[in-house]
């Protein structure tokens, strides 16, 4: 067995990789929970933010810790734009088109990156990337724990919206009960992109967490969105506080399984979760019998 | 469809080709377009016909492609019994993804999702694993013989290929005529009324499946013997998974022609944008996507179903006469 | 007298802490029309869900043709020979009536040209002759109704559950299907029907079970229900028999 020394780290590792996980969650959950729909093009957007994170950087010189104060308004306006013209109008309220125009969606994001800033991963650099704190026992990277902070700062302010303004009191109502929302005046277009606004202003949160200490090109959302569509399932598709808890887990799970069968199968393990969790409970293990 | 007659004419004039087109790049161009639209004819059956969107039919592309390599390469079995075992392996995955799937009941999202993430599980034990010649990729001897499945001549690669996607045409054919098929789209429009009349909607959906993986394992196929080289991302890599469903979707899921139009289409557009931006790689992407969106968005039964939509709009009542005959 | 078609033995289903239906027993005689009614929400729909194999039941037995068919799934007892419509008709929205009523045609025969040969005539016998050709999503409410039913009739069943088939329909369209839903039971197909329209049920049915709040209150022929004070009060509040008794 391997001695605590390595344990803990790797466990508080994972915690604090989970929560920047839980972010990208807890945009899709909050999407699927109101729309009932998978956006497939969740990874894209994130790439995309990141890329705007980059450059932001790059050009503007602005530290990703205060352009997120920029481009989470700003990709809460593309999310909005997105649901409400594109994948609103595109697939007539069906669900089999809605998945496959965001697939559409994320094809065209993805290779439009591509295409305009070719292959090449990209990185910044900021004086925060490599301070620790010392807890004695062990090292924590600051750029992560920012992150674990940002998670459950994110989380209280959707909560906040969702209990204390009119727009969350429409969101919930609509993902409760469309029909009655919309017999009640509720606009559910207005609604839908809101709420799509919301999930990708959580990803553009969650890009610009990661840049301090990861890098960037056309792919790179991918790797994040896969995790993201299993600590969805595991949390119950639409559960805010499920999306968290699962993605501390899953962060802790991927730790500890690289620890012991190495990165690529460290993986596999996550999604054999992913695919367990599906078939036997598709409800989630945090979620309510249906 | 009323007839036959379409198919086989349509099958006339592509065998026709080559004896009047000898360019290498034409018929290169062809063949490829041919082995997408022979992925996506198995998509159709699953998808256009049983409403079951996969996101993840690389699972079937790759096992054929592993198969029909490592059984030549590894165990030196004849090529063209490593084909057809290729196919086999694609329909036996189809059997143990579609049992689980069905049986758990997922449907929409979470059938898409389950889909992607064996495609995932696949690539990665295939990016790992020793018989599968890990990272490195499995690479198929150059032997330009027929008994070893390899042509000299493009043509008649592009004859196996066209046999291959003929056949897939006629299988659709029978199923959307058979009692199988008319099961198979109820399934789509309305699984619980199915039901209601005797479907056993888990075996229909499974068998859709199975003959769905079978026709896009022979793909997969096609692609090790014309390529000679297969590594994890070509074979569960994204692409096959979303070119499969583009191809139908584009062309018209749900239609016999579908998946054949829609990758001529895809693949032309694709050259194109290619040639304006001079290979730059991502936009010939970049107009599949928008061409997906737009499809989906003003006819959702792809250039097929367009053309029927105008004619319906031009008071020829063709698709009404069609059903009439029955 | 003969064994019953349809029995059904105390048969409960609860959902979570929830009895939608508890302990209910019915018998249903071949050839016969019986009706299950009752206010919203008695249950009726669940009823049916059990007896054709949507739903398993907690607790109790069905029996059909004399076989104990509890928890079969819904296809195979629609091989068995029970057809449902559904109280919110489920069209196969994209395929044309024709097509509609082919699936249904195709349990008994496999053959293409036989199945739609089949669905025609059971076209013809619910009056849709005419709009053979028509999309499903282009019917009128009434059309639609027609098809539903027509599509179970096509599975040839031996018992026929109708969910409300004469809910949404004006009184001339009511008078226009109340014959043909006799001319089937006068041919052999056992009618066990949930209905709210009371006129349909007092002409047609023979036997009237009457469901409020999970369980069975009444039992009778169509007069005697409509007598029952049980019934009454379950339909318009305590008290309400005595009330009504007071009126002249």
């Amino acid at each position: 067995m391997l001695s605590p020394v390595i344990l803990i780290p790797a466990l508080l590792n994972g915690l604090l990789t989970g929560a920047v996980y839980a972010l990208v969650a807890l945009g899709l959950t909050l999407i699927y929970g109101v729309l009932h729909i998978i956006n497939f093009a969740h990874g894209a957007l994130l790439t995309a933010a990141m890329f705007a994170a980059y450059f932001a950087f790059k050009v503007l010189g602005i530290d990703p810790y205060l352009s997120v104060f920029i481009i989470a308004p700003l990709f809460f306006a593309v999310g909005y734009a997105l649901q409400r013209f594109v994948i609103g109008l595109a697939s007539h309220g069906e669900d089999r088109n809605m998945l496959l125009v965001t697939l559409g969606l994320a094809v065209v994001i993805e290779n439009a990156l591509l295409f305009g800033f070719r292959g090449d991963t990209r990185t910044i650099d900021v004086p925060y990337a490599f301070q620790t704190i010392d807890l004695g026992f062990t090292y924590l990277a600051v750029p992560r724990l920012v992150g674990f902070v940002a998670v459950f700062v994110v989380a209280l302010i959707l909560w906040l919206i969702m209990s204390l303004t009119d727009i969350g009191r429409a969101i919930r109502a609509v993902a409760k009960e469309k029909l009655g929302a919309q017999l009640s005046g509720i606009d559910v277009a207005h609604v839908y992109a809101v709420t799509f606004g919301l999930g990708t202003a959580c990803v553009a949160v969650a890009a610009c967490l990661l840049m301090p200490t990861y890098y960037v090109n056309p792919g790179a959302g991918n790797a994040f969105v896969l995790i993201a569509f299993t600590i969805v399932v595991l949390g119950g598709m639409g559960s805010v506080p499920g999306a968290v808890l699962g993605g501390l887990m899953i962060g802790v799970v991927e730790s500890l399984s690289s620890l012991f069968l190495g990165d690529s199968l460290g993986q596999v393990g996550i999604f054999l979760i992913f695919i367990a969790v599906l078939l036997v409970r598709p409800q989630g293990l945090f979620g309510a019998n249906a | 469809m009323k007839s036959f007659a379409p198919i086989a004419l349509v099958i006339a004039v592509l065998t026709a080709v080559p004896l009047l087109v000898h360019s290498n790049v034409v018929l290169n161009f062809l063949v490829v377009a041919l082995m997408i639209a022979l992925a996506g004819q198995g998509w159709n059956i699953l998808g256009g016909y049983g409403g079951q969107y996969s996101f993840g039919h690389a699972i079937f592309f790759g096992t054929g492609a592993y198969v029909t390599a490592i059984l030549q390469v590894q165990y030196g079995i004849n090529a063209w019994l490593a084909f057809g075992a290729g196919i086999v392996a694609g329909a036996a995955v189809g059997v143990v993804v579609g049992w689980l799937a069905f049986r758990a009941g997922l449907r929409g999202s979470y059938f898409a999702l389950v889909t992607l993430a064996f495609a995932e599980v696949l690539r990665i034990l295939a990016s790992v694993a020793p018989i599968t010649g890990a990272g490195v990729g499995t690479l198929v001897k150059l032997d330009l013989r027929f008994a070893a499945l390899q042509f000299e001549s493009r043509a008649l690669f592009y004859w196996l290929i066209l046999a291959l996607v003929a056949v897939a045409l006629v299988v659709t054919y029978a199923v959307e005529r058979s009692r199988f098929g008319a099961w198979l789209t109820a399934v789509r429009e309305n699984e619980d009324a199915a039901r209601a009349l005797g479907v056993d909607a888990v075996a229909v959906k499974l068998g859709a499946m199975v003959i769905s993986g079978a026709i896009t394992a022979a793909a997969g196929c096609f692609y090790v013997q014309y390529f000679l080289f297969v590594d994890s991302h070509i074979a569960y890599g994204a692409w096959i998974s979303v070119e499969a469903l583009l191809t139908p979707i584009i062309g018209g899921a749900g239609t016999i022609f579908g998946p054949l139009v829609g990758a001529l289409v895809v693949k032309a557009l694709g050259e194109g944008a290619l040639l304006v931006t001079g290979q730059a790689p991502g936009l010939d992407l970049v107009v599949f996507g928008i061409v997906l969106i737009a499809v989906v968005g003003l006819s959702p039964r792809g250039i097929v179903g367009l053309r029927q939509q105008l004619g319906a709009r031009f008071g020829s009542r063709r698709g009404a006469g069609e059903a009439s005959r029955g | 007298m003969a064994e019953p078609l349809l029995s059904v033995e105390g048969v409960s289903r609860r959902f979570g802490g929830l009895l939608a239906v508890g302990g209910v027993s019915m018998a249903v005689r071949e050839g016969s029309i019986t009706a299950l009614i009752g206010p919203n929400g008695a249950g009726k729909t669940t009823m049916f869900a059990l007896i054709s194999g949507f739903l398993k039941p907690s607790d109790g037995i069905v029996r059909f043709g004399g076989a104990d068919v509890t928890g079969e799934p819904a296809h195979r007892l629609a091989r068995r020979g029970i057809a449902r419509t559904f109280q919110i008709v489920q069209p196969f929205a994209g395929l044309t009536v024709r097509e509609n009523i082919r699936v249904g045609a195709h349990l008994r025969h496999p053959e293409r040209s036989a199945a739609f040969a089949a669905a025609e005539a059971v076209a013809r016998e619910v009056g849709l002759e005419g709009l053979l050709d028509a999309p499903a999503d282009s019917l009128t409410v009434a059309g639609r109704k027609r098809l539903e039913l027509a599509k179970a009739l096509a599975t040839e069943p031996k018992l026929l559950l109708l969910d409300e088939v004469l809910a949404g329909l004006n009184p001339s369209e009511i008078r226009d299907i109340i014959p043909v839903i006799r001319s089937l039971r006068d041919r052999g197909i056992t009618i066990l029907m949930i209905e709210h329209v009371m006129q349909a049920v007092m002409s047609l049915a023979e036997r009237v079970y009457v469901l409020a709040e999970g369980r069975l209150i009444a039992e009778g022929t169509p007069e005697g229900v409509a007598a029952d004070a049980a019934v009454i009060e379950a339909y318009l509040g305590h008290g309400a028999a005595k009330r009504l008794a007071r009126s002249p």
